[in-house]
């Protein structure tokens, strides 16, 4: 288990005080200017040494995406964009960090905007998030009131920290969609070329970074790469936020090291499986857009990206939703199918198609008003959508549809089975027929 | 100049294009539906994936350019596959998501024939629908009357969208909710009141926008497509006239990326329901005081009778909006051998004068040049309402770049922003003194066009204001004889116009001008006045006048005529127009006159045999021959030819300008009833009523 | 959508108040020049604090001539995002998570309570108290199953405490924001398995 000294977010549960008084004590705002002397290469370098993977779920290296920005201003202003629209399903740690630890990411902010030439950093969260975003409105005239940042601060570098909010839209989770959306239009994912660090926020280079990503860079810094990158395993190093809901006993976010074994993870922290491990169905290790792991898989499942992806899921968001065995899977996987529906921009034709084509498929087959020949149809709709798509919401929708045909198949063939035998509700048409919503 | 590998092929492509456009460039077909080479980019459909070999996913190749492609490892060009498994796999499978909700009634549905979503079903799609659940309906817009909406049919590619932000200038248009529930609307269904909204249902690649007007009308293949020119304004767009039997049922506009690129106006589109309305189909006599039906002989008889008993300078001819050059050419011969010098194509009043030659009445850096403008300033003009392409023209150079735009007249809504310098002729004075807002914007300009209405010179200092206006730009830059650039403008209103000047249809030695002619005429100094299908004049001041009216339609001029001559339409003829930047182009006969009309030179012609002066030529052809030895520049179809030698600005001197104070007026000011056509038509009657509507909800 | 804003009685106007307006200039600073139509988002959520959780038609012009966007970017923006609601809601508007993390923990029990003692989904009450509607993800999954009414979470929810929860509001008594069982955030129930170590709270830099 992870050593208590070598937590970043020491306030995750908001047990201490938020405010900045509290975020000193803790260390936060420690030698800042310090830093910054040390240049903006310095900063980039120890970055990338320290091996940081972006926490919010694509697991790209921070460090490389800092270095794309352009090293010389051509006339236009360089932004960063902080991603806090946490919207994928059983994520809920960015949420932790804005309301209990708020100064890390302020900090962070300045950092990363002074290592990209930005002068000022748009946080953009979702519109739910009401009470986290007057609180880090808090947080932010704290540390201007504080002089810490703002014009003529006593870092002795200008940057402006603004928050902007959404209202209610998964795909500004995407980051050109965020963009979009911060511009004041609908988020529809841009077309990339050109990417966000040549053409990004009013078409100027940009950088959009997660809440988490962000918030760990004081105390890598602070701490030397090294200390970072000693934690977990080569090429997924660090801490990292968990957040696991679902069928455990206490379900909990928790700061741990990359690469803990997800039943230590969740017997250590959220008194295991309910039901004990035995009842374990599967697990989503990543949110909800990677593919499931079945029971049987997670034994000694090491949570990190490259041991994820090699059981054919990922790390994503590290929201580890946890099944039992009292589960209806094809229910569970359709909720998640209705969501892709819901969330859809609905500008690309698969996905606005498909995804809706997908769910209505899957809630007949949670009844199992379906036949068996449709699971390989379902299947091929999934492959038809993924990939095709400007963003990867496509895929997102695609993914656990495809994890649940692969791993049971045979489940929605029993209860197409158990259907078709009870010749009273033979071809009836039941309440599911109905669009709930 | 990269080099790509398309599906097997090396081909050497532009720098900047993207993958679709060379892989058209390579003879490939690739499928689309939201691309539209004339709008930006979308990639929404996801019809046109390729295989890109190395990349991870398929892209969409409308999206991606050329350049920013990587060669292979040892530097072989980017290999490009449009008919690998994964990409036919690609496109069956959008195409089975744009077919899932889409309602099977291609039986009753206006784009059957002409739809992109069908003809690429059979192309790229594959066999049999899988699709088991309900279909979606979305429920039909009411956006006006020239669109009909069948919105379950959307495929959502927003081109028109696109169409009405970017070309347009008309932000009316959007696309509402998200996922499946996207629709495409209006702010809360009103009627879109946009010069150019009808290229919507071109650009509508399926056939949720269709033309209501033309609703279960015909299907495309059964018509006959006649290529011809408009001339419902100046812009002289290139259009196909598509009839069954002897009926005009649509009109569509025809590329020509100097003209109209691909756009026509409403008025264009939808003015064929007034081709058949209130059209004059025999010849009438005024007899005691009523018009009755007559012969084209008795006809003619009564006209010479009149023309034989008075002197020659006491009959004149006006030419009305129109006309054709051929018909003009023929009444100005018939005229010069009667020995009348009062004859005049400016209706309106304009005093620009041919003699100054054509550089002074003619758009001289061209339309296309608008594209390159980096200044404008508008004076007396309201191109929105006058010609409309131009002004889409003009708002997609505004809107892509730095072009300040600056006006002297009446303020309107222009779809762009505009400085406005006063309405009067002084701040021409101001711009010349170097004392004008727009003076150190000027400095700068490389490439600055002044854009000068017929609201500027209809009035009586229109010569001086010439005059005036050929000084600011010949001194403040928009004439660049070095750098090839003549940014003095003229924007006509009337298609007939630049044609009446290049042959010279206005008062000859001793004769006089429009107003002059109608005055005369109420003084009863002017006995006989022939009008040429002039419709907007004062027809009061002819109440005791013997007036021919020739024409194709029955109203304002006919009202008044004493002899009525029948003609044809502009769809009825084969007549050469020149556009506003002396461009020279000839309709082309789609239907024929009705009843007994006749094509307008003919009519001349068999006149010119009452009156005792047969002119010289028989046949079209021997007219052209006669035609072309006056104005040899005629015979260049499609081509302009003005000398650009700034020859004309020599001859203005500051000296005696005499200006008026009052403000320039205003040209047009209904743009949907500018002319006798457009007045016959009740889609033009409804749209207008609607915009009146608008306006004083507005006001 | 759900969002069909037909039949709506629509004020004539809107305006901000002078509080909202003094707050709208403020918020406009943060945006480079010419990039005012950020604040479209901002500004139609400030409408609807001010105008009982829904937007009416009237404000949507009202925020476009602000902004100088044209009426129909602001009605696309305003039927994309789903917080927006083109029609009344109730005074008390729950928002219930029926996403597969709440879902697993409970939320459609949720559902039969929210239609038990508010009725049909998207529904004012009569007496204009609640209306209520089945949301995504709201981003509390550790603290599964949640609601959402009007600003504030509301979460650990079971039937029962859902349920008095709600009688509570409509009584118009004071609830408790967050956890409806006690817990600190999201922190494990019954106590921290983590951030034992005193000396990180010390001020002496603990963090080695």
């Amino acid at each position: 288990m992870l050593a208590d000294k070598d937590r970043i977010f020491t306030n995750l549960y908001g047990l201490h005080d938020w405010g900045l008084e509290g975020a000193l004590k803790r260390g936060a705002w420690d030698g800042t200017k310090g830093l910054l002397e040390k240049g903006r290469d310095w900063i980039i370098d120890e970055m990338k040494a320290s091996g940081l993977r972006g926490r919010g779920g694509a697991g790209f290296p921070t460090g490389l995406k800092w270095s794309f920005m352009p090293k010389e201003s051509d006339g236009r202003p360089h932004y960063l964009v902080i991603n806090a629209d946490e919207s994928e399903p059983g994520t809920c740690k960015d949420r932790e960090i804005m309301r209990h630890d708020p100064h890390l990411l302020i900090e962070g902010a300045m950092l990363a905007s002074f290592a990209m030439g930005a002068k000022a950093a748009y946080l953009y969260i979702r519109g739910e998030f009401i009470f986290e975003r007057k609180q880090l409105q808090k947080a932010v005239d704290q540390a201007y009131d504080a002089g810490l940042i703002g014009k003529n601060n006593k870092n002795g570098y200008d940057f402006d920290f603004y928050i902007h909010h959404g209202a209610g839209a998964y795909i500004c989770g995407e980051e050109t969609a965020l963009l979009e959306s911060l511009e004041g239009k609908k988020g529809m994912p841009r077309l990339k070329p050109p990417f966000p660090a040549n053409m990004g926020l009013y078409g100027a280079p940009t950088t959009v970074n997660n809440v988490e990503s962000i918030a760990v860079a004081p105390d890598i810094l602070r701490r030397g790469a090294g200390w970072f990158a000693g934690l977990g395993k080569p090429n997924n190093t660090g801490t990292k936020l968990f957040s696991i809901s679902g069928h455990v006993e206490r379900p909990c976010n928790v700061e741990e090291e990359m690469g803990i074994p997800f039943r230590e993870l969740i017997e250590k922290h959220c008194g295991g499986v309910t039901g004990g491990w035995d009842n374990l169905l599967c697990v989503i290790p990543g949110g909800s857009s990677v593919p499931l792991i079945p029971a049987p898989n997670c034994q000694d499942l090491p949570m990190d990206f490259d041991s994820l992806v090699a059981q054919g899921s990922g790390l994503g968001t590290a929201a580890v939703i946890v099944m039992d065995k009292s589960t209806d899977i094809i229910r569970a996987i359709a909720r998640l199918s209705y969501f892709y529906k819901h969330e859809s921009c609905g500008q690309c034709t698969p996905c606005r198609e498909g995804t809706g084509w997908m769910w209505r498929v899957l809630t007949r087959m949670v009844d199992g008003r379906a036949e068996k020949r449709e699971i390989d149809m379902l299947l091929d709709v999934t492959k038809q959508v993924e990939g095709h798509t400007i963003c990867a919401l496509g895929d997102a929708a695609a993914w656990p549809v495809q994890g649940l045909i692969r791993h049971y198949r045979h489940v929605i063939e029993e209860r197409i089975d158990e259907f078709s035998s009870r010749s009273d509700t033979d071809g009836a048409v039941t309440s599911k027929d109905v669009e709930t919503v | 100049m990269p080099k790509l590998n398309i599906d097997g092929t090396e081909i050497d492509v532009e720098d900047g294009i993207t993958l679709i456009q060379a892989c058209e460039e390579a003879g490939v077909e690739i499928p689309r539906f939201c691309y539209h080479e004339r709008l930006s980019v979308a990639g929404n459909c996801r019809m046109c994936l390729v295989e890109v070999v190395g990349a991870p996913k398929l892209v969409a190749s409308c999206a991606m350019g050329v350049s920013d492609l990587r060669p292979g490892p040892e530097g072989q060009p980017p290999e490009i596959k449009t008919l690998s498994p994964k990409v036919k796999k690609a496109r069956e499978g959008t195409m089975e998501f744009l077919l899932i909700n889409h309602p099977l009634d291609c039986p009753i549905c206006d784009q059957g024939g002409e739809c992109d979503l069908q003809d690429q079903a059979v192309a790229f799609g594959g066999k049999l629908s899988r699709f088991d659940e309900n279909k979606r309906a979305v429920e039909d817009r009411n956006i006006g009357p020239l669109i009909k909406t069948i919105m379950t049919r959307c495929i959502s590619c927003t081109r028109c969208v696109r169409f009405m932000t970017e070309i347009a200038g008309f932000d009316e248009l959007g696309q509402t909710g998200r996922g499946e529930g996207a629709e495409i609307t209006t702010y809360l269904d009103t009627a879109i009141l946009s010069e150019m909204s009808g290229n919507v249902i071109d650009l509508c690649p399926v056939g949720a926008l269709t033309s209501r007007p033309f609703a279960f009308t015909a299907r495309s293949w059964e018509m006959k497509k006649t290529e011809t020119i408009d001339v419902m304004d100046a812009n002289g767009a290139n259009i196909r006239i598509e009839s069954r039997g002897n009926e005009v049922l649509r009109i569509m506009p025809r590329e020509h990326d100097a003209v109209n690129e691909e756009w026509i106006s409403d008025k264009s589109r939808f003015v064929w329901d007034g081709l058949r309305s209130q059209r004059l189909d025999r010849p009438y006599i005024r007899d005691e005081g009523v018009l009755r039906e007559a012969s084209w002989k008795e006809a003619f008889s009564t006209i010479a009778t009149k023309v034989n008993s008075v002197s020659p300078v006491r009959i004149a001819a006006i030419a009305g909006d129109l006309c054709g050059v051929e018909e003009m050419f023929a009444l100005k011969e018939l005229l010069t051998a009667l020995g009348t010098p009062n004859m005049d194509c400016r209706q309106d009043g304009s005093l620009l004068d041919p003699a100054l030659g054509r550089e002074s009445y003619v758009f001289n850096s061209t339309i296309e040049a608008i594209d390159d403008t980096d200044l404008l300033l508008i004076v007396g003009s309201n191109p929105r309402l006058e010609a409309p392409v131009i002004n889409a023209r003009i708002y997609q150079n505004w809107l892509n770049g730095d072009m300040p735009i600056y006006l002297v007249g009446q303020d309107a809504d222009l779809l762009y922003d505009y400085e406005s310098l006063g309405d009067g002729p002084e701040q021409l004075v101001e711009i010349l003194n170097g004392k004008s807002p727009l003076s150190k914007a000027l400095e700068k300009a490389k490439r600055p066009m002044i854009l000068l209405g017929q609201a500027a010179f209809a009035r009586d200092d229109g010569k001086d204001i010439l005059a005036l206006a050929g000084r600011v730009a010949q001194e403040k830059g928009f004439v660049r004889t070095g750098d090839n650039w003549n940014g003095f403008n003229i924007l006509h209103t009337a298609a007939a116009r630049v044609g009446g000047f290049d042959i010279g249809f206005v008062p000859g030695e001793g004769g006089v001008r429009t107003n002059s002619i109608l005055n005369a005429a109420e003084k009863g100094e002017m006995e006989v006045v022939f009008l040429l299908g002039a419709d907007e004049i004062n027809v009061n001041k002819l109440s005791t006048t013997f007036v021919v009216y020739q024409g194709s339609h029955g109203e304002i001029g006919a009202q008044m005529a004493d002899v009525i001559l029948p003609g044809a339409a502009y769809t009825e003829k084969s007549a050469t127009y020149v556009n506003t930047e002396g461009r020279v182009q000839m309709t082309s006969k789609a239907t024929f006159p009705p009843g007994e009309a006749r094509e307008d030179w003919k009519i001349i012609r068999e006149l010119s045999e009452y009156l005792g002066k047969p002119l010289s030529f028989n046949t079209i052809e021997q007219l052209h021959q006669s035609l072309y030895k006056t104005a040899p520049h005629l015979a260049s179809l499609n081509s302009i030819d003005v000398e650009q030698g700034g020859e004309m600005f020599k001859n203005f001197t500051m000296k005696e300008l005499q200006l008026r104070s009052e403000p320039f007026g205003i040209s047009i000011v209904d743009f949907y009833l500018s002319n006798p056509i457009a007045r016959a038509s009740a889609i033009m009657a409804e749209m207008s009523a609607l915009k009146q509507e608008r306006d004083r909800g507005a006001a | 959508m759900t969002n069909n804003a037909a039949g709506v009685q629509q004020p004539e106007s809107f305006e901000f108040s002078s509080e909202n307006l003094e707050w709208a200039k403020q918020q406009l600073k943060k945006y480079p020049e010419g990039r005012e139509a950020s604040c479209t988002i901002p500004f139609l959520w400030r409408v609807q604090e001010q105008h009982d959780g829904w937007l009416p038609e009237a404000a949507i012009r009202y925020v476009g001539d602000m902004l100088d966007v044209p009426y129909i970017r602001v009605m696309e923006v305003a039927t994309f995002y789903t917080m927006f609601a083109l029609k009344p809601v109730g005074k008390y508007f729950v928002q219930l998570c029926g996403t597969t993390p709440c879902m697993l923990r409970g939320s459609e029990e949720l559902k039969k309570v929210c239609a038990d003692v508010i009725g049909v989904q998207n529904t004012v009450t009569s007496d204009g108290v609640f209306s209520w509607l089945e949301v995504e993800c709201l981003g509390a999954c550790c603290n599964a199953p949640m609601v959402q009414v009007n600003q504030d979470y509301y979460e650990d929810l079971t039937p029962d405490n859902f349920r008095q929860l709600l009688a509570d509001l409509k009584a118009g008594k004071e609830v408790k924001v967050g956890s409806q069982t006690g817990r600190e955030g999201s922190c494990p129930a019954g106590g921290v398995t983590s951030l034992t170590d005193k000396g990180l709270y010390d001020g002496k830099g603990g963090q080695g």
